[in-house]
């Protein structure tokens, strides 16, 4: 297994991406070729090798190696599919194709290699990127949810038939797609110097409508809800090569809260995988306070809020800023919840008005303050 | 009104209630009749050890009614034959024959085959003609017989004697009867193939009315020793047959009239019975008063001291000739037999055999298939009243992994001097508590067997299931990590495929 910290361009990721596959397929080779069973080792996915690792500050695999042996019969089957995953992502890899967890099920049947259902299929997918240490789209296997986003920044084109060709992220008002021929784009030049994150497509519209990437000078993402991976891998991209504040916007509530905070420090399921968080990105609202403060509209907390409030209180990543704490507090003082449209009571403009310069100024935020 | 008496003869007993011996109705009697001539038949050839060969043949003679039709029925064997002497009362009286000693027989009052007689003639009023020869002498009689039913009288219309030539020996017995063979078909055809399995060492010819030929060749010549006749048990005797004991008996005192007429009973045991009914050793047995009689006869039952009779009375069929029996008409993938050991009921010796048939030509009929003999006949009739029956519902099959949608056909074999059947049509055996054990205790063995024959089939299934994953997937590792690897030759396996195999071999 092989963690990469990668601050390459995009074709050097591809490089190493090919050469790991290929490194996995000659291990497999010599093992057999020795006349030897092979055995393919990799971090145990199970929950109590799973931590949160306030360095990096996201959950990592612990110690705990788990083995995959073809002497073992019922290891045999999903050796046989991993080995056929790695070489199927290595052909999409070097032909520059992309494809999606639901193709992926499918492809394997053109091999007879036939996936009891999808979860299998993808389940050996998520093997692979343990074994490798890639996330899937680094294997280009999307899934199926997009994201989008809009503002000043010009990409160039890495995908087939688009080489050298750029985009600027302005062209297009409905804003344009997180897929693969984006995320494998490099960076080309911006004026933006900062990044807002917004939990749900109507609000994200209305601010390219309200002209908030020209008067905030930002790079408006719409997350549809929790955050795609190679969205969040994007977001990070944005931070690490553009150094650019990154800003969440979700639903005052614990869901959109917890939706800020996998952008912030990753999910448990992609523990096996680094680069996908953005540890100083900022959830700027809204906050349970803010409910309070600006007297909004809401719903009271149902029972599963509830229960899901207790559980993120005790939960690793919330530990390292009061604000997290003291948010979660308040939501069980008021036991009120309120959606981002909520501000409308006070016009369709107040939200980019008032409440978000309020907001990005405010020096007090969860993920800077240690 | 006066009322009036008049005596009725045994031929006029059974002609007014012939549904006591099974022929209730006509798909049912020409079942019957079959049957019973057949095993008159065996008999006669196993009473000399001869393998039997028997032909049956059913022809269609004319409409009777609606639905039934008059058949000739002629059955033809290799037999010991009758003494011309013999033969009329043999077929033409009720309750005349040899089978009133003790020995194990397949008939229980020789009464069926006659009676097959008596309603051929009651439903025809045609006579029978019966040819036979002991192949003793160059002599073949035939006789022309009917019934005087009032009287229990056999009628003779002719007699003929012809040359023996060929020195042929065993009866023929024709007779015509009113039956319906289209329903009886069915059951009939399942007569013969169990007969078959349970005399494996007989030929059987069938033909039936439209011309069909069933043939059940014989899979071996070894028969079953035939059992020996032995007086009865005391535990067995009531009033009735001591009276005549005492009648024909030339012993002029107890202690040697229970020696001489009594199974099991030796000088010993003759004195310690007589101490214990406080009867004097020397006395007569003829001057036994009627009470004396009573009494006696319920000592012997009560005394617990008489040895168990022992088995030489029966002839069971062994588990060889079971094991061929099956194998011939079932032909199953795997088969256990065994035999119990003799045991007892009221005074009557009796011994299960019993086999399980697992896969091969036993059908899959998604409940186990029962055949149940008594004393070589198939029982065809009842089949849930019966002892066996009750046994194997009342198992727990999951102890011995087997499921009932197995293909499993389960043989019971019970042998006795006296069946315990609940009715006199021979159609199911009584559930008695002695019975009972004996055929739960062969079930247990026979299933245990299997039980084992079938974890061994599961490992091997395991295994063949286990080495046809590895062949499977283990190319096709080699395949893709060559691809992956930008290799042109695909790694030899070889060795790795033939590692799991010799596992495998080595485990089983």
């Amino acid at each position: 297994m092989a963690q990469k910290k990668s601050k390459s361009t995009i074709v050097e990721r591809q490089k190493e991406v090919v050469n790991g596959l290929k490194k996995l397929g000659t291990d497999i080779y010599n093992q057999l070729d020795k006349g030897v069973f092979p055995t393919i080792d990799m971090p145990s996915r199970s929950t109590e090798n799973i931590a949160y690792d306030p360095v990096t500050r996201q959950y990592i695999l612990g110690e705990r190696m788990v083995s995959r042996s073809a002497r073992n019969i019922r290891h045999v089957k999903p050796f046989t599919q991993l080995a056929w995953a790695a070489m199927f992502s290595n052909e999409l890899t070097t032909k520059k194709k992309t494809s999606t967890l639901r193709d992926v099920y499918y492809s394997a049947q053109a091999y007879e290699m036939t996936f009891t259902d999808q979860q299998e299929s993808n389940n050996i997918i998520t093997d692979l990127e343990t074994v490798t240490g890639f996330s899937r789209e680094d294997f280009h296997i999307f899934p199926e949810e997009r994201s989008a986003i809009f503002g000043d920044l010009t990409i160039g084109y890495t995908v087939p038939g688009y080489e050298g060709k750029q985009l600027n992220l302005t062209s297009h008002p409905d804003g344009v797609l997180i897929g693969p021929a984006l995320t494998s784009s490099e960076f080309v030049s911006t004026k933006a110097d900062k990044v807002i994150a917004i939990e749900k497509g109507a609000l994200f519209t209305r601010f390219i409508e309200e002209n908030v990437h020209n008067k905030h000078n930002a790079l408006l993402i719409s997350c549809g809800g929790q955050a795609p991976r190679q969205t969040r891998s994007f977001i990070r991209r944005l931070k690490e090569e553009l150094n650019l504040p990154v800003y969440i916007l979700t639903d005052g509530d614990p869901w959109g809260m917890h939706i800020a905070q996998v952008i912030i420090s990753g999910s448990a399921n992609a523990a096996h995988l680094r680069d996908l968080n953005t540890p100083d990105a900022v959830w700027s609202g809204v906050w349970a306070s803010d409910i309070v403060e600006y007297k909004l509209p809401t719903d009271p907390l149902d029972d599963v809020d509830i229960k899901r409030l207790y559980e993120l209180a005790k939960d690793p990543r919330y530990q390292n800023d009061p604000l997290w704490q003291r948010e979660i507090k308040m939501f069980l003082k008021i036991k009120k919840k309120a959606e981002q449209e909520a501000f409308s009571r006070y016009g369709l403009t107040y939200i980019v008005d008032e409440y978000l310069p309020t907001k990005l100024e405010a020096k007090e935020s969860p993920g800077k303050t240690k | 009104m006066a009322q009036t008496f008049e005596e009725i003869s045994a031929s006029d007993f059974f002609y007014r209630n012939r549904d006591i011996a099974g022929f209730t109705n006509p798909s049912r009697a020409i079942f019957v009749a079959i049957r019973e001539i057949v095993e008159n038949s065996l008999d006669a050839a196993e009473s000399r050890k001869i393998p039997p060969d028997i032909f049956v043949r059913l022809s269609f003679e004319a409409e009777a009614t609606a639905e039934t039709q008059v058949y000739r029925l002629h059955v033809e064997d290799n037999g010991c034959g009758i003494p011309p002497r013999f033969i009329p009362s043999a077929f033409g009286q009720i309750l005349y024959g040899s089978k009133y000693k003790l020995k194990q027989t397949r008939g229980t009052f020789g009464l069926g085959g006659k009676m097959s007689l008596l309603y051929g003639q009651v439903t025809t009023h045609q006579a029978a003609v019966i040819t036979s020869s002991t192949g003793d002498t160059n002599k073949i009689y035939q006789f022309k017989l009917m019934i005087d039913i009032q009287r229990n009288r056999p009628i003779i219309i002719d007699r003929k004697v012809l040359i023996n030539k060929d020195g042929w020996r065993g009866t023929i017995v024709e007779f015509s009867l009113e039956g319906d063979y289209l329903r009886a078909m069915p059951k009939i055809l399942e007569y013969f193939k169990q007969t078959a399995m349970v005399n494996p060492y007989a030929n059987l010819t069938f033909v039936d009315p439209k011309g069909r030929l069933y043939k059940f060749i014989r899979g071996t010549t070894d028969m079953p020793e035939p059992p020996k006749e032995t007086n009865p048990h005391p535990y067995g005797v009531d009033v009735e047959l001591l009276q005549r004991l005492i009648a024909v008996t030339d012993c002029n005192n107890m202690q040697d009239f229970l020696r001489r007429h009594f199974h099991r009973v030796g000088e010993i045991t003759a004195q310690k019975f007589l101490e214990f009914s406080q009867l004097s050793p020397t006395k007569n047995p003829k001057k036994l008063s009627h009470e004396e009689i009573v009494k006696l006869s319920q000592n012997l039952k009560r005394y617990k001291d008489f040895l168990p009779p022992d088995a030489s009375c029966l002839s069971p069929l062994g588990e060889d000739l079971l094991r061929a029996g099956i194998t011939k008409e079932l032909n199953p993938e795997y088969l256990v037999v065994h035999q119990r050991k003799p045991s007892t009921y009221s005074g009557h010796p009796f011994i299960v055999e019993m086999g399980i048939a697992y896969g091969g030509g036993v059908p899959k009929a998604g409940t186990f298939v029962l055949y149940r003999f008594a004393n070589r006949i198939p029982l065809l009739y009842d089949e849930a009243s019966d002892v066996s029956f009750r046994v194997i519902s009342g198992m727990n099959w999951r102890r011995y992994k087997v499921q009932p949608d197995m293909p499993i056909a389960i043989v019971v074999h019970i042998c006795s001097t006296k069946v315990p059947y609940k009715t006199v049509g021979k159609e199911f055996i009584a559930d008695r508590a002695e019975v009972r054990r004996e055929v739960a205790n062969a079930l247990r063995e026979v299933a245990r067997q299997l039980g084992h024959f079938l974890s061994r089939q599961e490992h091997v299934d395991r295994e063949k299931k286990r080495i046809s994953i590895f062949s499977k997937y283990l190319p096709r590792i080699a395949q893709f990590s060559a691809m992956l690897a930008g290799k042109e030759r695909v790694p030899d396996i070889e060795k790795l495929l033939k590692s799991v195999q010799k596992y495998g071999a080595e485990e089983e």
